[in-house]
């Protein structure tokens, strides 16, 4: 009997939350601020659904009620991309450890 | 166009980067490497969905300038925002997700055919599913999280908003997301996906109005993990392994931060979602009490004097250091400090602030070096051998009947020793409860000293003092 390939995707999803389990734990707690709005940023990956639902309309009618979804998800997720990674930039930017050429 | 088994292996491949972008962040020197792998994951993903769909007619030339209009927005809100509004930056961007999830699979539903779903009226019952869970994870994530943004930024209050027979009507309303998702299998009708989406918008209020602002990094995280859930769900329905695995990851990161948090404050995942908690502070109690009590109270040259004659001193921040944006004066202060010789630490509670990790990003803002910065259970036996303790702008994390006593509402709550330094200094506008209404009984030891003012305000006095 054949397998569906949703068992498949099961798989992944579930083996996935195990990595994430035991990549999650070993975050130090300080870098916490950061984890959130990179995880922010990489879920934002949801803009591909958005691009394939732009894509969808046709060279004489770009614009159709499914495509307009797909347009203003494209902006959210690419503010949420753009804010997530260039904010954790920042951020990982200011984690500094102690210099040498104290006073 | 690229086949389809080929972008799935690139999918494969950018989630692989995502978990590596987490993976980075297990320590700050690998954590910068870590997000650019995160970004190259990013890049990959966008650029094999334009080369699957293979459609380069105008549409392609709105989706790109539709990516920059929002990349330019996300770009200088990035580079914007003040760092102590990173609560509220977090809550807003988990609602543009949350919002994001629910048009892709309003999309999806209006238009199947170009997600190779089946048809309008027949679409696959598992996608249907899917979509419409993704759906309403993820309006209960974008309305929850807009509460939550409203209350961090002060728009609407933090306290607590309850009403008899919430939990209930939330109750009902899960339920009937349930029931409305079964009937929309058999029928594919399109009035119950649209109701399915505005109840969850409903739910998605109803769950955070109850939980006060104390209670925000648990709010925060949990709404991280619903983003997460929602990606995934979306993720199923477009079959993409990039977001199945995305969402997998961002849902176990925000149920774990969740977990962290709640065992942080001693309470249970469940009493945090039924919320209420800081409502019925019993104002009155605590007045008498204070007036029984004598608490001492000194000036910035008092707070200077026992420093400068201190040899070691641990600073504990709270949010109140974050609201009166006191951190860079702080870093002045402990410079200070160390020219004298004196050795200067951070004790960090994981629930100081509005949001896992805040207190750190803060002091890292302020050029504090995050090798001085301890969390509880690495700095706690540390405060016996100090000679000061600063406190500045926390409270319930420092409280001592936490410890003592079974009837307080924060017993067992793991708490900062700080009453075992030989003195501590404690600034604070007032002796008003923080936000568990509870009184400190820090306030009335006798090696504590109230410096009652303004965070900022009051460590700039004591920087000028210790000249």
């Amino acid at each position: 009997m054949e397998i569906d390939p949703f068992i498949f995707r099961l798989s992944i999803f579930i083996l996935s939350i195990f990595i994430g389990y035991y990549v999650v734990w070993s975050v130090t707690p300080s870098l916490h601020t950061p984890l959130m709005s990179v995880t922010n940023a990489i879920s934002s990956v949801i803009i591909v659904g958005a691009i394939i639902a732009a894509l969808a309309g046709v060279a004489d009618s770009v614009f159709t009620i499914s495509s307009i979804f797909g347009f203003v998800a494209i902006v959210l997720a690419a503010i949420n991309i753009f804010g997530g990674f260039l904010v954790t930039q920042r951020m990982l930017q200011m984690y500094k450890k102690k210099k040498d050429k104290k006073k | 166009m690229i086949s389809s088994n080929l972008s799935a292996i690139f999918y494969l491949v950018s989630g692989i980067l995502f978990i590596l972008a987490l993976r980075g962040l297990s320590s700050p020197d690998t954590s910068r490497q870590g997000n650019y792998f995160g970004i190259a994951g990013m890049i990959i993903a966008i650029v094999v969905t334009f080369l699957s769909i293979g459609n380069f007619s105008t549409s392609l030339i709105y989706v790109i300038i539709f990516l920059v209009i929002g990349g330019a927005i996300g770009a200088f809100i990035a580079f914007r925002i003040p760092m102590t509004a990173m609560p509220e930056l977090v809550a807003g961007f988990h609602s543009l997700v949350g919002l994001a999830a629910v048009f892709v699979a309003i999309a999806a539903f209006l238009n199947p055919e170009s997600f190779n779903l089946g048809k309008i009226g027949d679409i696959k019952l598992a996608s249907l599913i899917e979509m419409s869970i993704g759906a309403a994870v993820g309006a209960i994530t974008f309305s929850g999280s807009i509460i939550a943004f409203l209350k961090l930024r002060g728009i609407m209050s933090g306290a607590p908003i309850t009403f008899s027979g919430q939990h209930i009507l939330n109750l009902f309303l899960g339920i009937s997301i349930f029931v409305l998702i079964f009937y929309l299998c058999k029928t594919q009708s399109s009035n119950i996906f649209w109701t399915v989406i505005l109840i969850s918008f409903l739910v998605g209020v109803l769950l955070i109005i109850p939980i006060g602002g104390a209670d925000m990094p648990v709010v925060i995280s949990m709404l991280n993990s619903y983003s997460g859930w929602a990606a995934a769900g979306i993720g199923f329905t477009l079959e993409n392994t990039a977001l199945i695995i995305t969402g997998a990851l961002v849902g176990s990161s925000g149920a774990i931060l969740s977990y962290i948090m709640c065992k942080a404050m001693n309470r249970s995942f469940a009493s945090v979602i039924l919320g209420g908690f800081g409502a019925e502070s019993s104002a009155d109690e605590i007045k008498q009490k204070k007036d029984q009590k004598p608490v001492k109270s000194g000036n910035a040259e008092d707070a200077a004097f026992l420093m400068k004659n201190a040899s070691s001193v641990i600073i504990v921040p709270g949010y109140g250091m974050a609201v009166a944006q006191a951190q860079h004066a702080l870093r002045e202060m402990v410079d200070k400090l160390k020219k004298n010789d004196i050795k200067v630490t951070y004790a960090i509670h994981p629930v100081a602030g509005r949001m896992p990790g805040h207190m750190n990003v803060l002091l890292a803002e302020a050029n504090v070096p995050y090798d001085e910065v301890f969390e509880l259970e690495d700095i706690n036996n540390d405060f016996a051998n100090s000679d000061v303790a600063f406190v500045i702008g926390a409270n319930d994390v420092t409280n001592p009947v936490a410890k003592t006593d079974p009837k307080s509402p924060i017993f067992g709550m793991p708490v900062l020793d700080v009453e075992k330094c030989k003195s501590v200094l404690f600034v604070k506008r007032s002796l008003s409860p923080g936000y568990a209404g509870i009184d400190n009984e820090l306030f009335y030891k006798d090696n504590t000293l109230m410096l009652f003012a303004d965070a900022k305000k009051m460590t700039e006095d004591i920087v000028k003092n210790l000249d």
